[in-house]
């Protein structure tokens, strides 16, 4: 192995540790809000690649359907929430906001998709739509799946986890279809540097990662949004008699958690060729990534990704049969150091 | 006397009724294909074969019945079981890996009902006797790359293919028939779903292969081949018959023009020569196929789905002309033993003579080697 390739395998690693990256991150984030173990935060990737390859080809995005039905469930279980709990006060204001988010919005949405002429739209508008018609789906799917047991164990809502899992993949093959897409890059600039080239894109997936990061740690860290969720991760019962209602954060967290997930999505495409089943096993390597920071710690987590990236770019070159191997081995000896150096709390149920 | 008359001509009503018996019960087709998971697109060009069986053999209604097997070999057992103890199937195609295959394999050939598989699966031996197989062994699809290879003057040659069984074969397939002729100077694998082959394609580079020899199918086939252009490799590139759908070309797009590989004769249909045995039968199936699902839908999936289709039809109307009942075991019986005299049976993809001793029957001179041209597939003269 040369200098060169030696650049070249750091340079693919770390492009990719910056997307596994992102994905730990929203693991981390939405296991301390929430406790879920979200399992699905890979479909987000593979349905926002997806989506902007349909985009891309000029065709009606049929996420655009599933948005629609999505809130159309959702509005219904708060309709039905609020006739069972009649008489309680500003049910009505709820409702009328339920409404305008899960009906409103993404017929307004579905309706501009429509008219407007895909193929043409400029690549950042194109993005942005993607964003707006993924993301959405976030707090739908937290508000028709785990709301209602937001109280349950870990092991229910991993449980409920797997199942959202199972039916997004099932309906990402019905929508998108079996075949994968390749979207364009977001520069195709080649930068040269001493001997090696950087690809443009290259720099817009560790840019946005790191913007990413520093926009994360300013929300949490300045905003009062964000400090109700760090409230609501170290003590919910403690967050909810502050008055921050633990429905809200999850759907907060969520909204977050899915704006990520597509925005991976979308810096991933042009790398590779993104499947509708794709999302799982990237979303597993941010899993090992996240497990290297114990599930609770961000910087530890965003090291673990980077590493996982460089491990596996350097372990397919040197043995590229058991790059997987290697890569999901590395989560025992690190359980082990984790398991002997933090001393275990029984969680109570 | 009228009584008698009237006894008599029910008595004559009856006898007919009996001797139309088993001319009226129906043919019954199980097909397993994988419609979800993994192999999701093998399954969909499947689907589309069936989408055109006809409605009857030699008269009788043939039902046809469709299951997804999720690429998981475990539903297809469970699908087959169903299949062959609730829809009383006469015989079972499909599915197209295979793994499904050989699990389905097992079962088929337990209860005795025959089977013909659009995977490559070995078809040898006493575990085998009611399977049978409409698709080409990986050997006589590379045989073909290697041919042309020699022809080319290479001496060497790189290898990047899927880590899986698929991978597995072609590689074995390569070592074999490479052997003493040309020196595999790298073997890389990868995942259908990595985000990047820029590793493995810098390892055969560095080993300055005089042509590649990529082992994998479907859209991820397009990967290594972008990233080894990318990366300024310039010999030829071999990719393997599991690419032959038109989604291989729109997400190669520019990077696979060149890229050379062996297809069942489907695929190029109206380009062949007039002397290729496949020509009018291939012709006729993509027009068809083409005039259902839009232009360039066709691949060779489905073209083996179609001939897995006529060795059944050819059997069973044999099998009927003997006058024994569908859906019974000796039909099926039947239908196995006649499968085993197809003689010549021209299909889409090639020419089938099966027999007891060659359970695939494949001619190999079918084979055509075929290249992209502006993001097309062309014959390769």
């Amino acid at each position: 192995m040369d200098d060169t390739i030696f650049l070249l395998l750091a340079q693919d690693g770390i492009t990719n540790g910056a997307i596994y990256t992102l994905l730990a991150l929203a693991l981390v984030m939405v296991f301390a809000v929430t406790r879920i173990i979200f399992i699905p935060q890979g479909e987000f990737l593979a349905w926002g690649g997806l989506t902007m390859a349909a985009l891309e080809a000029g065709s009606f995005p049929g996420i655009a359907w599933i948005l629609l039905g999505t809130g159309a469930i959702a509005f219904a279980m708060d309709l039905y929430d609020a006739g069972r709990r009649a008489g309680r006060g500003r049910s009505a204001a709820h409702l009328a906001r339920s409404a305008a988010w899960n009906l409103g919005y993404p017929a307004v949405l579905a309706g501009v998709v429509w008219v407007l002429p895909l193929g043409a739209l400029p690549l950042a508008v194109k993005a942005a739509l993607t964003l707006a018609l993924v993301v959405p789906l976030g707090p739908m799917v937290y508000r028709i799946a785990f709301q209602p047991v937001a109280e349950a164990s870990v092991l229910v809502l991993l449980i409920v986890a797997v199942a959202l899992h199972l039916a997004m993949i099932g309906v990402g093959l019905l929508i998108f279809g079996p075949e994968g897409s390749r979207t364009s890059p977001f520069s195709d600039a080649m930068l040269d540097v001493g001997t090696m080239q950087i690809g443009g894109h290259t720099l817009a997936v560790i840019a946005a990662s790191a913007a990413l990061i520093a926009g994360l740690y300013l929300f949490f860290g300045r905003t009062l949004l964000g400090k109700a969720l760090r409230a609501t991760a170290v003590n919910r019962d403690g967050a909810r008699l502050m008055g921050i209602s633990p429905a809200f954060a999850g759907r907060l967290t969520f909204l977050l958690a899915a704006f990520i997930g597509t925005l991976s999505g979308l810096l991933f495409a042009p790398l590779t060729t993104v499947y509708y089943d794709s999302g799982f096993l990237v979303g597993l390597k941010g899993f090992v990534a996240a497990i290297i920071g114990g599930l609770g710690s961000y910087p530890l987590a965003a090291a673990g990704a980077v590493m996982v990236g460089l491990l596996e770019s350097f372990s397919s070159f040197w043995t590229s049969a058991f790059k997987d191997v290697l890569v999901f081995t590395l989560i025992i000896p690190v359980l082990l150091w984790r398991s002997i150096a933090s001393h275990h709390v029984e969680e109570d149920e | 006397m009228k009584v008698h008359q009237r006894l008599a001509l029910a008595a004559v009503g009856l006898t007919a009724a009996l001797a139309a018996g088993p001319a009226a019960a129906d043919i019954t087709i199980g097909v397993i294909a994988s419609l979800t998971g993994p192999a999701a697109a093998l399954g969909a060009e499947t689907r589309k074969a069936v989408a055109l069986f006809p409605p009857t053999i030699g008269g009788e209604k043939v039902n046809v019945i469709l299951l997804d097997d999720a690429t998981d070999p475990t539903s297809a057992v469970r699908n087959v079981r169903k299949l062959i103890s609730e829809d009383k199937v006469d015989a079972l195609l499909g599915p197209n890996l295979i793994s499904t295959a050989t699990a389905m394999a097992d079962v088929a050939n337990a209860e005795g009902v025959p089977m013909v598989s659009v995977a490559p699966l070995d078809v040898t031996g006493d575990k085998r006797t009611f399977v049978f197989r409409s698709e080409p062994s990986a050997d006589l699809m590379v045989q073909r790359i290697v041919e042309d290879m020699v022809a080319n003057g290479a001496k060497t040659v790189g290898f990047i293919g899927f880590s899986d069984s698929w991978g597995d074969l072609l590689l074995k397939a390569l070592t074999r028939l490479t052997d003493g002729k040309i020196r595999i100077v790298a073997t890389e694998r990868y995942g259908r779903t990595d985000p990047s082959v820029q590793a493995q394609a810098l390892k055969v580079i560095a080993a300055k292969p005089d042509v590649v020899f990529i082992g994998a199918s479907g859209t991820p086939a397009a990967m290594p081949q972008i990233t080894l252009r990318e990366r300024g490799y310039k010999g030829r590139i071999y990719q393997s018959h599991g690419v032959t759908s038109k989604e291989f070309l729109r997400v190669g797009g520019k990077a696979v023009e060149g890229a050379v590989l062996p297809v069942g004769p489907v695929l190029v249909a109206e380009q062949l020569p007039d002397s290729h045995p496949a020509k009018a039968t291939g012709t006729a199936f993509v027009k068809e196929l083409e005039a259902k699902n839009g232009a360039d839908t066709r691949s060779t999936f489905a073209g083996a789905s179609w001939d897995a289709w006529l060795i059944v039809q050819n059997a069973m109307a044999a099998a009927l002309k003997d006058k024994i009942q569908p859906g019974t075991p000796a039909f099926r019986t039947a239908v196995r033993d006649h499968i085993e005299r197809t003689d010549k049976l021209v299909g889409t993809n090639g020419v089938y003579s099966i027999s007891g001793a060659d359970h695939a029957g494949y001619d190999p001179s079918a084979i055509v080697l075929v290249t992209v041209k502006d993001n097309q597939w062309r014959l390769l003269k």
